[in-house]
């Protein structure tokens, strides 16, 4: 009796973990980029990493055509090599780039921003990665690009940006012109 | 040509593999050796054809057919020969190949090594490993044949990411394969000991080599991952708790755990189920690990393929063998001997079972925090983020009883021994190791709470393993292996404690200062190389005695166009030097981090160790 009930067991384990898996790898799509996802929620509080203010992700994306947001942390490694391709798309001067500083200490942050330059028009900060996550950041270095008019994420990076995705991101932002 | 080659010896192959499931189940009970010699002859050709059709995608890449798609996709004309070889493996189609053919050459050495074991037991393994060699087999040919034509024929491939053009990388794929195939073996053979009822010590002395075989590999594969992120990522750490890394890491804490049942199996005649339960959980790991890295369900910064069919096809394959196993285990379990003998809690086979629960218990901290992001996602389409602070709160401190009990435990004798055994020596070492840690952690200026039991605890181990070298009881194999796991403990803690950083921005001609030693950008050149061009930077490190010259590169590849900062690391037995820059803006600075990483070889050396003590354990075993 108690070796029937074990089997069952497993086996209905086995059968959720299955279902589960299965249901996980239909949703794979939605990890790249998904031009429909507008339903995120922009409007949570952060605050500044240069002032005290609070201020939503809403007020923040009003600027111009599109707004690339940006999570980064000092302690990230990778975020250090994708640092000149912000630079560089900043240079452009058609994006309003937002960095949301993930779970990091502002002294470290600011020593970042200090030592390799600021491409972002705004930060704010993000000490317990909630709004990150709300967002549906992986982990760090992410990057999104929205669309501010319709307020649609456009283009979904996880991992650092590279010449491939630099090179798409530019052609993004001069096609949608 | 090529593709018709390939493509046919896999359909002989896939016709090899069907005969032999429907010949044996009617072959059990025959003792016919005719019968056996047919299903031999069987396994030759297939194993023969799988041999030609690999043969042939490697000829395929080595001369750029680009006729065949897998090759177009992933070489090109001006790779170097090696990578060309290499590519072979590099891709989806190519590395799935590359299973089988390991799959179906074990089988073949399995079928010659195992002749004097019986007949019923042979032709049952056979059977369960051919189910698995079929299931490959539909899988290559139905989702991800590597011979696809293409017409009409390209002239040029679309390249290798340059990132995987590493020798360490290279040999990397092939080596954790074997590894992982080896487990299939155990998978197998387990299941048909159980059905024959052939759970026992003769049974535990052939799957030993098997066990052993697979670890030794799967060490070896992982070792190789880390050098290549430790090398060609340019990071400067080794291990990232990444998704992909963590799925080699469990079927190798199940292997650990099944090979030191295994030892007990065949001295003691117990544990049987237990050593059962192991070799399917092992397997079945394996072939998680192969699910979650090749259909994308994890995103990582190396996962392959983005494929949902081929995920579900290997799904569903990996939930069959799983259950067929289960049903297996659960209907056969009466026919496993329950042997009830005595032993006292003090005993060699208490610290076996402790090894064993705290490999599980590691085991499950890896299995929770890489599957339970995915299925809370699914199910409640929460996100979570599971990085190194949760392995290192949940692993950390349970590695202080670990080491210590990996201390005491190997000298404990056979079913009963003395309490008072953990005697005055063992009493001065572990106060000797006190007495280290506490002024070494005094001289580094570290607080940590975990990190002073956790010194003494490895350094503890480190010298009874030490010591142990000149007990004449135990063998030399283990002895090797626990002393270079110490070894390996003991590295990583002095290189985590130690390790400097410095990164600032410079330019060519600048110099800082950096603790005691001086950092000069000296020069920069731009050179030319068959795939890629580089800027090749020099800097002289130099304190009061010494200076050593480091020369980091940028490479910009042309196929894909991809720049990859290559570090350029010095080793020392004492210290690592690790120096790697990136370009910043086109000022003319460059973003230079320097890091001193103390002990980094003696983490590879130990490994090496640790692999090398089960090399020996198979070669001594055999005279």
């Amino acid at each position: 009796m108690i070796k029937n009930i074990k089997l069952i067991a497993l086996v209905f384990l086995i059968i959720i973990s299955f279902f589960i898996l299965l249901k996980g790898l239909n949703k794979t799509n939605n990890y790249s980029p998904n031009l429909n996802s507008s339903n995120i929620d922009f409007n949570f509080k952060a605050k500044f990493l240069y002032s005290n203010e609070e201020t939503t992700l809403n007020e923040l994306i009003n600027d111009k055509d599109f707004s690339l947001i940006n999570i980064w942390a000092s302690w990230c490694l990778p975020c250090r090599d994708e640092h000149p391709y912000l630079l560089n798309l900043n240079s452009l001067g058609k994006l309003n780039i937002i960095g949301i500083n993930y779970k990091d200490s502002e002294v470290n942050a600011k020593k970042f921003i200090k030592e390799f330059g600021n491409p972002y028009s705004k930060i704010v900060v993000d000490p317990t990665g909630v709004n990150s996550i709300e967002l549906g950041a992986y982990g760090v270095p992410e990057t999104l690009l929205i669309n501010n008019k319709t307020q649609t994420i456009l283009k979904k990076y996880i991992g650092p940006l590279d010449n491939e995705k630099f090179a798409e991101l530019k052609k993004i932002i001069k096609n949608e012109n | 040509m090529l593709n018709q080659i390939g493509n046919y010896s896999l359909y002989i192959a896939l016709l090899s593999s069907i005969l032999i499931i429907i010949q044996s189940p009617i072959l059990l009970n025959t003792n016919n050796i005719n019968v056996s010699g047919r299903i031999f002859s069987l396994i030759s050709i297939q194993s023969l054809m799988i041999i030609i059709s690999f043969i042939a995608l490697i000829t395929a890449f080595i001369i750029s057919d680009f006729s065949n798609e897998t090759v177009f996709n992933n070489s090109h004309t001006s790779k170097p020969l090696f990578y060309k070889i290499s590519g072979t493996w590099g891709n989806h189609e190519g590395s799935l190949l590359l299973w089988l053919l390991v799959l179906s050459i074990f089988l073949f050495i399995f079928t010659i090594t195992s002749k004097n074991l019986s007949n019923k037991y042979r032709i049952l393994t056979l059977f369960f490993q051919e189910i698995i060699i079929l299931g490959f087999l539909l899988f290559i040919l139905l989702t991800s044949n590597p011979f696809m034509n293409l017409f009409p024929v390209p002239k040029e491939g679309t390249g290798l990411n340059p990132i995987l053009q590493d020798p360490a990388l290279a040999i990397h794929p092939p080596i954790l394969y074997l590894g992982y195939v080896g487990t299939s073996i155990i998978f197998s053979s387990s299941l048909a000991a159980l059905i024959s009822g052939s759970v026992n010590k003769t049974w535990a002395k052939h799957i030993k080599n098997w066990v052993l075989i697979s670890w030794i590999f799967l060490s070896i594969g992982i070792l190789l991952g880390s050098i290549w992120a430790y090398y060609e990522l340019g990071w400067g750490g080794f291990w990232f708790w990444d998704p992909v890394e963590n799925v080699s890491l469990m079927p190798w804490f199940c292997l650990t755990a099944l090979f030191h049942t295994i030892l007990i199996l065949e001295k003691r005649e117990i544990f049987h189920s237990w050593a059962v339960i192991l070799s399917i959980t092992t397997f079945s790991l394996s072939m998680s690990g192969t699910f979650l890295v090749r259909s994308g369900i994890l995103n990582s910064i190396h996962t392959f393929a983005n494929d949902p069919s081929r995920g579900v096809f290997i799904l569903c394959f990996l939930f069959i063998l799983i259950t067929l196993s289960i049903f297996i285990y659960f209907i056969y379990q009466n026919k496993i001997k329950n042997n009830f003998i005595k032993t006292f809690i003090v005993s060699k086979e208490t610290a076996v079972l402790v090894n064993n629960l705290f490999m599980m218990f590691f085991l499950s901290v890896v299995l929770i925090g890489t599957i339970y992001p995915i299925f809370l996602e699914v199910v409640n389409n929460d996100k979570i983020s599971v990085g190194p602070p949760f392995y290192h709160k949940l692993i950390v401190p349970f590695m202080i009883p670990f080491l210590i009990f990996m201390a005491i435990g190997p000298n404990l004798n056979w079913i009963k021994d003395k309490i008072d055994k953990i005697n005055l020596q063992q009493l001065l070492f572990f106060i000797l190791s006190i007495i280290i840690s506490f002024i070494f952690l005094k001289r580094v200026g570290i607080s940590y709470l975990f990190s002073l039991p956790l010194f003494i605890a490895s350094i503890f181990l480190f010298l009874i393993t030490i010591k142990d070298f000149s007990v004449k009881k135990t063998n030399l194999s283990q002895k090797i292996s626990h002393f270079g796991f110490s070894l390996f403990i003991l590295s990583i803690l002095v290189n985590g404690v130690l390790a400097k950083e410095y990164s600032s921005n410079m330019k060519v001609g600048d110099e800082r200062k950096f603790l005691n030693k001086t950092i000069k950008f000296e020069s920069l050149e731009v050179n030319e190389s068959k795939n890629y061009q580089s800027l090749e930077a020099n800097f002289k490190i130099s304190d009061k005695n010494n200076s050593i010259n480091l020369k980091p590169e940028v490479r910009v590849y042309d196929q894909p166009q991809t720049i990859t900062s290559e570090a350029d690391i010095k080793s020392t037995l004492y210290s690592d030097n690790f120096l790697v820059f990136n370009i910043l803006k086109n000022d003319g600075f460059y973003n230079v981090r320097y890091q001193i990483k103390p002990f980094m070889i003696w983490i590879w050396i130990s490994v090496i160790l640790i692999s090398f003590g089960g090399v020996l354990s198979i070669v001594k075993k055999n005279d």
